[in-house]
């Protein structure tokens, strides 16, 4: 972080001109049209999702609230490429509409899929998740008195809907499309495959391109100044979520839906989700069988291996670092360690590009410096000691998914109330006692889960990885996009579902959460 | 006078489970009732089946003359006449004090509309937060705009749900006596919901008793207090205990409790009755030659709670003086006053 932000005051270099004269502003209102479109469309489908889960009654509701949840499986990079096989000149459907009306190249009109539009689309589809579980659980807490209050002073329920309902959901709503933003500016697979020139593709461009490393840094700092804006408007509503919380008395009568309404209702939610995951899961399995025997060779283990336990280490060093955190926190919560913490979790919000060439840069002149002393000194070339190393890479994803571990073995340790330990310690328990039965059967759930989800991230993370990995060092995620960046869709398709289906396990953790929810119970 | 308000034959079920059963209860206009009954015993569910977000099972409620609740039809809630004040307040978080008020004026044009909005602030004296958001109010503050909000579309009846759980104890019987006057003042029909006899003997010119899903009795608060029709209501109201209690045919009493007047009983009177037994009606006498074990006592202030042991062992309580301090294990002289004592026959 403090790297990019360093690189602020190094002199523009004359690289920076060029770019400022050429492709800033295409990064800038690309970027800027991408936000907007994905805030609107996770917006919207995240809203409706919710709204329909939550407050209303038809059949297949039951299925559809964790159903709404399955995109989150599916990486924005994966669903990029899919859709285009689906949907490209040479994709089944425009082939079967050829074939249909015996047109031709040109004859018609077909929007492209590989555009910023297609882009929007894409990560819409994914992120609409982040937008439905805030506010669906908004709309579950929201005090049913306060909506019955608005229906005795005379509004109808679809009145009550816009005018309480959704107000009081703002909070929550914002917070999700701050977190879908966050995502889509970190976003680098989409945009590179369907070459929309964004920020992530410019860091990229300006790193490899033309090997400007200060200017590529000065770029993220420019990219910071969005996320930035971004981590504010999320906090704030969380401030704000504080007042508008009521928990809801007893069950909300959910709003019954008759003959066409449910049947329009179960037609949306369906499509959502077969648009969202169904169809593109469909066909990666589909691509991914045609000649599995050859794909399923030497290679593709070595590459599971490579995944799961860099994901492995990752996860571990995640966990023992956001467990040595949250213990500090606990008991000495002075502020200067409180600013520490807050300062580690802000990593998740800090995009995977930004993350790596802050790591990067300055690892790269420690090695250069180490080189050079010792081959002045003895003589001997170390070469680049750290650089492109597994630990650096290891290094680069704790700063980014440590926030992910420390929230949720934060939450764990703060159900376990300090009136817990002093009554332990008073009846005659020793620290490491209170530690061994107390706290880590309490915490045993919020650890695995820690884990888990680090593991996962880790494992579907894109820019990191392609920046930062040694030498010949594939994992799924870089595989998966080297594979589609060469037209192989079919070869990168099974990679790809292995991601998809292991991206599925934080779904269902999140999905048990919401079945054993009070709410849902009928 | 006009029915205002009047419940006919009320039953709701949930589930085939009667939550409400049999409800017959009206008000005439600028009336205040009060349903008091202990938890679980329908009367939330009967002020919620009047505001329309409960559908009958059997009866009517008509309102103003016009039926708003039948088996057939309930009127939408929002197509009644009806104001509500939610147990929480259920203000909007999202609109400050003065747009809570206007939330239900939307059939007046806007100079209208901001001159009911002054009316209601003035009526509550909450001029000075107009502007403020519902969480920097206090809880007496929100209570008062919650009764604004609700009364500011006129509304035929204002319905009360536990209006004062969320306050302080002390804030609670003051703030019922100041809405009294409030709503008297200003002539509205209202019907409030509570368990605590206390609210509704402040607030309330008629209180309907309930007790598992039935009203059992609908009387003055000074009646229902003083003559209780039921074990149940004895039970429920004031303090006191009922003791079973042999008794002859002049009307002498068993444990030396005395004589009741022989015109105040039943006819049908067999050789025991059951004899609700008020605090204030043992008093404390040193030249009584009656004495009862005392079995506890608590320390009130200014009076002292006796519980004393009859000859056969049940216990009544007695008020005395809070000077009047005998040590647990001694005897109490005292003396019973059965003027007002209250007779049930056995079941």
């Amino acid at each position: 972080m403090l790297v990019i932000v360093a690189s602020l005051l190094q002199p523009f270099s004359s690289a920076w001109q060029h770019l400022f004269d050429t492709v800033l502003q295409d990064y800038i209102t690309n970027s800027l049209l991408l936000m907007a479109g994905v805030g609107a469309g996770t917006l919207i489908l995240g809203v409706s999702a919710a709204w329909l889960t939550a407050m209303c009654e038809f059949p297949g509701r039951k299925i559809l609230s964790w159903a709404f949840l399955l995109p989150m499986a599916m990486p924005a990079y994966i669903i990029a490429y899919t859709y285009t096989g689906i949907l490209d000149f040479s994709g089944p459907i425009q082939t079967a509409l050829r074939e249909a009306y015996g047109w031709q190249f040109g004859d018609y009109y077909f929007p492209e899929i590989r555009s910023l539009g297609g882009a929007i689309c894409m990560l819409s589809l994914v992120l609409y998740p982040y937008v439905y579980m805030l506010v669906r659980v908004a709309f579950l807490e929201q005090s049913t008195a306060v909506l019955e209050a608005s229906r005795s002073l005379g509004k109808k329920p679809w009145q009550t809907l816009f005018l309480v309902a959704l107000p009081m959901a703002r909070p929550a709503i914002v917070a999700g499309v701050s977190l879908a933003l966050m995502e889509t500016l970190a976003d680098y697979g989409t945009v590179a495959y369907f070459g929309v020139s964004s920020f992530t593709t410019g860091i990229f461009r300006t790193w490899y391109g033309l090997g400007e490393l200060t200017t590529a840094a000065q770029l993220c700092a420019f990219l910071m100044l969005f996320v930035f804006a971004l981590i504010m408007a999320e906090r704030w509503s969380r401030q704000r979520l504080r007042f508008h919380h009521h928990s809801a008395q007893k069950k909300m009568a959910r709003l019954q839906l008759n003959g066409w309404r449910s049947m329009l209702a179960m037609s949306i939610g369906s499509l959502i989700v077969f648009l969202g995951f169904v169809l593109p899961a469909a066909q990666l399995s589909i691509w991914a069988s045609t000649g599995w025997q050859e794909k399923l060779n030497a290679e593709f283990l070595r590459l599971l291996f490579n995944s799961f336990s860099l994901a492995a280490i990752a996860a571990v060093c995640c966990l023992l670092v956001a467990v040595f955190l949250a213990y500090t926190k606990r008991v000495f919560a002075s502020r200067i360690e409180l600013g520490a913490v807050a300062v580690a979790s802000l990593g998740y919000a800090v995009p995977g590009t930004v993350i790596a060439v802050g790591v990067l840069i300055p690892v790269a002149w420690l090695d250069n410096q180490i080189d050079f002393l010792s081959t002045t000194w003895f003589d001997y070339p170390t070469g680049l000691l750290i650089s492109g190393t597994i630990g650096l890479l290891v290094f680069a994803y704790l700063v980014r998914f440590l926030s992910v571990a420390l929230n949720t073995v934060d939450s764990g340790l703060t159900a376990i109330k300090p009136s817990i330990d002093e009554s332990a310690r008073s009846l005659g328990a020793t620290p490491s006692r209170v530690l061994r039965r107390i706290h880590l059967p309490i915490l045993r759930t919020s650890l695995l889960t820690a884990l888990l989800l680090v593991f996962v991230e880790v494992l579907k993370e894109l820019p990191t990885t392609l920046i930062l990995r040694p030498f010949n060092f594939n994992t799924l995620a870089v595989r998966t996009y080297e594979l589609a960046s060469d037209e192989r869709l079919m070869d990168a398709a099974l990679p790809a579902l292995a991601i998809v289906i292991i991206g599925l396990l934080p779904v269902l953790l999140i999905t048990k959460s919401i079945l054993n929810e009070p709410f849902s119970n009928e | 006078m006009n029915k205002q308000l009047i419940l006919d034959q009320v039953t709701v079920q949930y589930n085939a489970l009667a939550a409400v059963s049999d409800a017959t209860f009206s008000l005439a206009e600028g009336e205040i009732g009060c349903l008091l009954g202990p938890s679980g015993c329908g009367k939330t569910t009967l002020l919620r089946a009047i505001a329309g977000f409960e559908p009958l099972t059997s009866g009517t409620i008509s309102l103003h003359g016009e039926h708003i609740s039948t088996t057939k039809r309930t009127q939408a809630p929002e197509d009644r006449a009806v104001g509500m004040v939610f147990q929480d307040f259920a203000l909007f978080p999202h609109l400050n004090v003065r747009d809570n008020i206007a939330f239900g004026l939307n059939k007046l044009s806007s100079s209208e509309k901001t001159q009911r909005i002054v009316e209601m602030l003035d009526l509550v004296s909450l001029v000075s937060v107009a502007e403020r958001f519902p969480h920097e109010l206090s809880g007496g503050q929100q209570q008062r705009v919650a009764l604004a909000r609700a009364l500011a579309p006129s509304p035929q009846i204002l319905l009360l749900d536990e209006p004062f759980s969320n306050l302080d104890a002390e804030l609670r019987t003051q703030l019922a006596a100041e809405i009294r006057t409030l709503l008297k003042k200003n002539k509205v029909t209202a019907l409030l919901v509570t368990h605590d006899q206390d609210e509704a003997f402040a607030m309330a010119d008629k209180i309907a008793l309930l007790n598992a899903g039935k009203i059992v009795q609908i009387d003055t608060p000074y009646k229902l207090y003083h003559k209780p029709g039921s074990l149940f209501a004895a039970d429920f109201i004031g303090k006191g205990t009922v003791i079973n209690v042999g008794i002859d045919a002049a009307g002498l009493l068993g444990n030396n409790l005395g004589s009741l007047s022989i015109n105040a009983l039943p006819e049908d009177l067999g050789n025991t009755v059951k004899l609700l037994v008020r605090p204030d009606d043992i008093a404390y006498d040193e030249t009584s030659d009656t004495k009862l074990a005392i079995v506890s006592k608590s320390f009130l202030g200014p009076n002292y709670l006796y519980e004393l042991a009859l000859k056969d062992g049940q216990r009544v309580p007695c008020l005395t003086h809070s000077h009047i301090d005998i040590p647990v294990g001694n005897e109490l002289p005292v003396r019973f006053d059965l003027r007002h004592v209250v007779i049930f026959n056995p079941d």
